[in-house]
């Protein structure tokens, strides 16, 4: 199991250094075969890594490859830890990429940066496996930072675009404050425990003072918040739809905002010590889902809609984590990749039909020009909506349970973004594929045409995997499915009771509710307009203002002392004394001012005398 | 115990090189070809003794290649050379540095006088690394300033009188501090051992008893001049004009080399003689590290050109050099050893990469440029990866030292290691912006017609890149072979102190 594991890693790595040294004499084509090819190779073996796994004795299984950094006590192995949540992540992170890719070889044809498109996805998928196969929490932070690195690159592609590039640099600094967090969570782990790796950290948890258990419970979330988008830390993602739609559907919806959650799940020991740091964890993830649900409301591109969704998604993920519902959390994770994958995906189909379009505005009645988007799309917004029995209802239902079970006035608010989550949804849906037509500006007049079948396959793949995406954790069998194969990871289960049956028809019965509420009441309302100041708000678009207020209250004073330093404190205060202090001397000293250019040897020479008289000086005391 | 015949072979090495460098005729650029040839034995020898200091990894006693020879009794002076891990990397360096500088500088190449003091700086830094003795330690360290005055006062830019002078003035200051504290010591030991000659032997002297007010005044004349060369905020203000003055090939030797002597200085001769002074200036030259990251940080983001902006960016990594050096902790020092090593590297990397870009516009102000990542690809992936090393990215030579450093210096002085967390966070902030303004955008006029680099260009940046990655992915040797020296003066400076 040990080289399949090693294996997992290195395709992908191995497409990218491929690629990197051959690029040049490759065609598009052969270029699209290797970057995919790796990828699916990469998901067979973790099939395979997840057989054996199941049929292994220990469900921990240590691999390691060499020593990184040793100094000291602090010792650093290249090292995997193999155990039900890697192997899981491993699996629907693979499969996903492999779809991606597999749409991307179609979307990206062309571009003239095609190559180094796939060298920047392949590096990403050895980046996220990394992170989530990492045994410590240092090589971790390795893919950790790989994968925040080719988000940069890739939401900068068209860097020759001023706001693609500052989108990226805003994707990297914001995902650094929350780096600042997981270093000083490594530090004070490091100062207490004397490791960072995993299995040890679990094992000696226990001798931490509550106080710095909570310290790194914060500190985590900090990390997490950047990573996953998450109040306060969330307004990167939606600038980083600059970058092309499959980068959206992979980096910014599936996978690589997701770490911050398998972060925290996978330091669940941890958590499980800090009461007060579990119940910040569950308001912000709570509050995030409803604020990022508001300002979806309001948006008109299609991707900010789907970004802010994808942040509300997340927000439920954190709060499911934060009442203690690890296996919950997880569970909606992958079926968000499921089905957001599937909504960025088609609408990059829906873009690509319309020549770049994004607005949707301009969009409407496309349903009857894209035979396989449009029911693809129809799925992705049922699942999403929360419509039983699409992935979605389970998985949200399963996050909403736990979280009425530990904390009510968070089940409201949680219950209030349901609602709006079915509204935004289905305002999407229909602003793009019902009502009248509104695209013949940028089609030239021509009819849209459905995309090719290395785009619409994925599309296919992955509704078939959000209709049936419910049944890895049906409620009834929890024990024998997802929730029963993680569980042995997590150190803390959610004390209290689990609501009974009725209770969780009950519950269920709130969810669909809550869905249809939302739904009926968006499209009575966007079915025959699309565009209304009263449905709208430049509040919520403006999404609460929450860049001007960082820019009015950091980014201006910041850049305002800066600026004072270059003009004031470097040249008139510090170089002022020092060269005061200089001049003072100089003037003391008559004979050196005269002439400048010959300073540096009068210089010198009174020093070589000074010095000539401290020796003699020194001799005549020793003799 | 090896022959210290191969640390004399370093000495001679590049002096004979500039000799014979400046012995020939101006024609057809043999002096470069002299230099380049003189500097690429300076860089196997270097790297023969690297690789044969492995044998005394695990012995208690870290200096290797020693020898003693007396030249004057009555003055203290002698001929004392020896190296441990840490003074191993920094002979690497010199050897490594000056070998780039040349290549990356082509166009001097019919300049004998330039090589050749670029080869007598060479010797006289390898000199201050090999020294084991403080008063040999000191000729050395002043004589290093002869050829770097005039390599700026001669090759530089239109302001580089007025750098060369401020540079001149700066550092001589701060060595007249340096001279009067070694004279004391030295003096202060003989009168303590009845009988003895007097010696500026590092090993004698390390033993000298004082009380902690000596101690400190000590500590502060050390301190003072090798703050001055690193430099450490807030002795900073001759480095942005002067880097910026040099030739590209000084600001290379400066910033990337004799930076390291102002750190390497505080590490072995600030810190390991004065163990007592540590309780009082520890706290102090901690804060000036941290204020020296953040103040580096933010002036990188305003400055108006490259070189300058290099030159705030390495106040920055200075800062947490000298952070590591002061932490007191073995994890930290390990990791500012190997930043002292890696930073040159990436310093190195910058300053070819900004000179390259400096012949073809003849510019070097930042908003002169945009879009150069259309035109010159090749270019902008190398600079991506120097900055990338720089920023601290794991999986690259910069983020193993950074990290050490910070993790160390959180065990034994938390706030100060958490405040220098935020610098890692304004490297990025500096770093990707000065990048988006340079080689972002759309690339209109001259950036439009910029050349990529050529393959000579290219191959000068792989010993650069290779060395990132290197050193990113797998440390481990060169780890393994700083340790038990900084064990060893993390022990002699706090005896009772816990390994943290």
């Amino acid at each position: 199991m040990a080289h399949v594991a090693t294996l997992i890693l290195l395709f992908p790595l191995g497409g990218f250094i491929f690629v990197l040294l051959n690029g040049r004499h490759m065609s598009e084509r052969q270029v699209g075969v290797v970057g995919t090819g790796v990828v699916v190779v990469s998901f067979v073996l973790s099939v395979l890594c997840f057989v054996m796994l199941l049929s292994h004795s220990s469900r921990e299984v240590t691999v390691n490859l060499f020593s990184w950094i040793t100094v000291g006590t602090l010792h650093v192995p290249a090292a995997l830890l193999v155990d039900p949540l890697s192997i899981t992540m491993c699996l629907f992170v693979t499969g996903i990429s492999a779809l991606i890719h597999l749409y991307s070889t179609g979307y990206m044809h062309g571009e003239k940066d095609f190559r180094k498109f796939f060298l920047y996805m392949n590096l990403f998928v050895f980046s996220m496996l990394l992170l989530v196969l990492a045994n410590n929490l240092v090589l971790t932070f390795v893919g950790w930072e790989g994968v925040g690195l080719c988000s940069y690159w890739l939401v900068s592609y068209y860097f020759d675009r001023d706001t693609a590039a500052s989108a990226g640099k805003k994707a990297f600094i914001y995902n650094r404050v929350g780096d600042v967090g997981m270093l000083v969570a490594m530090f004070l782990l490091f100062s207490r425990l004397h490791t960072l790796t995993y299995v040890t950290i679990f094992a000696r948890v226990g001798t931490l003072t509550p106080t710095v258990a909570t310290l790194v419970v914060l500190a985590l979330l900090l990390a997490a918040t950047g990573k996953s988008a998450q109040i306060p830390l969330f307004n990167w993602l939606p600038d980083a739809m600059e970058g092309p739609t499959p980068v959206s559907a992979l980096i910014h919806a599936a996978t690589m905002v997701t770490a911050g959650v398998y972060l925290l799940v996978r330091m669940s020991p941890v958590l499980a010590l800090s009461h007060s740091g579990r119940l910040t964890i569950a308001i912000i993830g709570g509050v995030t889902a409803f604020v990022a649900a508001t300002i979806a409301t309001s948006q008109k591109d299609i991707k900010k809609v789907l970004a802010f969704s994808t942040i509300s998604q997340i927000g439920y993920m954190v709060l499911a984590v934060g009442v203690g519902a690890y296996s919950a959390a997880i569970f909606l994770m992958i079926s968000h990749a499921f089905f957001k994958a599937l909504l960025f995906l088609g609408s990059g189909s829906v873009i690509h039909s319309l020549n770049g379009e994004q607005d949707m505005r301009k969009m409407g009645g496309l349903q009857k020009y894209l035979p396989l988007t449009f029911p693809a799309f129809l799925i992705g917004w049922l699942t999403i909506s929360g419509i039983p029995p699409f992935a979605g209802f389970w998985s949200k239902g399963d996050v909403l349970t736990n979280v009425f079970d530990q904390n009510k006035a968070l089940w409201v608010l949680g219950v209030l973004t349901a609602i709006l989550t079915g509204y935004y949804m289905t305002r999407l849906f229909v602003l793009t594929f019902r009502g009248t037509e509104r695209f013949r500006e940028d089609t030239g007049g021509h009819d849209p045409h459905e995309s090719p079948w290395v785009i619409t396959t994925p599309l296919i793949v992955l509704a078939v995997l959000s209709i049936v995406g419910g049944v890895l954790d049906l409620p009834w069998i929890h024990h024998d499915s997802l929730a029963g194969f993680l569980s042995p990871t997590f150190g803390y289960v959610a004390a209290g009771g689990h609501a009974d049956t009725l209770a969780q028809y009950g519950l269920a019965l709130v969810d669909v509710a809550a869905a249809v509420i939302g739904l009926l009441a968006a499209y009575s309302i966007w079915r025959n307009i699309w565009e209304s100041s009263r449905y709208e708000s430049s509040f919520l678009e403006h999404v609460w203002h929450w860049d001007d207020f960082y820019d009015a209250t950091i980014g201006r004073p910041l850049t305002e002392a800066a600026q004072f330093g270059d003009d004031v404190i470097e040249p008139k205060v510090i170089d002022g004394a020092v060269t005061g202090l200089a001049v003072s001397v100089r003037r003391s000293a008559e004979g050196l001012r005269k002439v400048q250019s010959g300073f540096v040897r009068h210089y010198a020479l009174a020093t070589i005398l000074g010095v000539a008289v401290i020796i003699v000086f020194l001799v005549a005391r020793v003799g | 115990m090896h022959s210290s015949l191969w640390l004399t072979f370093l000495l001679v090495v590049p002096l004979a090189g500039a000799i014979g460098a400046a012995l020939t005729r101006k024609v057809e650029g043999r002096a470069y070809v002299v230099a380049i040839t003189a500097s690429f034995v300076e860089l196997v020898l270097s790297l023969v003794v690297a690789f044969l200091y492995n044998d005394h990894v695990a012995q208690t006693q870290t200096f290797d290649f020693a020898t003693r020879h007396v030249l004057a009794a009555p003055f203290g002076l002698a001929y004392d050379v020896a190296i441990d891990g840490i003074s191993l990397l920094m002979i690497v360096l010199t050897a490594l540095t000056v070998l780039l500088a040349l290549l990356g500088a082509r166009d001097r190449r019919q300049e004998p006088a330039f090589v050749a003091w670029m080869l007598l700086l060479t010797c006289f830094t390898m000199g201050s690394f090999l020294a084991h003795d403080l008063l040999e330690f000191f000729i050395f360290f002043e004589l290093t300033l002869i050829p770097c005055y005039f390599i700026i006062s001669q090759w530089g830019g239109r302001e580089r009188s007025k750098a060369a002078l401020k540079f001149f003035i700066y550092t001589f200051t701060g060595s007249a501090f340096l001279l009067i504290g070694i004279l004391f010591l030295g003096f202060a030991h003989q009168h303590q051992v009845a009988g003895s000659a007097l010696t500026f032997s590092y090993g004698a002297l390390s033993a000298t008893t004082m009380s902690h007010g000596t101690a400190v005044w000590l500590f502060i004349a050390f301190a003072i001049a090798f703050a001055v060369k690193a430099p450490i905020w807030p002795l900073h203000t001759w480095s942005p004009i002067t880097y910026a003055e040099a030739p590209t090939a000084g600001s290379i030797e400066m910033s990337a080399l004799l930076a390291k002597l102002g750190t390497y200085g505080l590490l072995r001769f600030a810190v390991g003689l004065f163990p007592l002074a540590l309780v009082t200036m520890r706290p102090v030259v901690l804060t000036l590290a941290v204020i020296g990251i953040l103040y580096g940080s933010m002036l990188a983001c305003t400055t108006p050109d490259l070189k300058r902006f290099v030159a705030y960016s390495s106040l920055a990594q200075m800062g947490f050099i000298t952070l590591g050096v002061m932490s007191g902790s073995t994890i930290a020092t390990v990791g500012a050893v190997l930043l002292m090593f890696n930073h040159g590297v990436i310093t190195i990397g910058f300053f070819l990469i900004i000179g390259f870009i400096e012949k073809r516009r003849g510019s070097i102000l930042i908003k002169d440029f945009q879009g150069l990542q259309g035109p010159a690809p090749i270019m902008a992936a190398l600079f991506t990866v120097v900055m990338l090393a720089s920023i601290g990215l794991p999986g690259l030579s910069g983020f193993v030292s950074e990290y050490l450093i910070l993790i160390g210096t959180f065990a034994t002085h938390s706030w100060w290691a958490v405040v220098a967390t935020f610098g890692v966070l304004a490297s990025a902030l500096y770093l990707l912006w000065a990048y988006q303004r340079v080689f972002h955008g759309r690339a209109e006029g001259a950036n439009a017609e910029i050349a990529d680099a050529t393959t000579h260009e290219q191959w000068v940046l792989v010993p650069v890149v290779v060395l990132i990655v290197v050193l990113g992915v797998f440390p481990k040797p060169v780890l393994d072979r700083i340790t038990p020296s900084v064990q060893q003066l993390i022990h002699h400076v706090a005896p009772s102190g816990v390994n943290k």
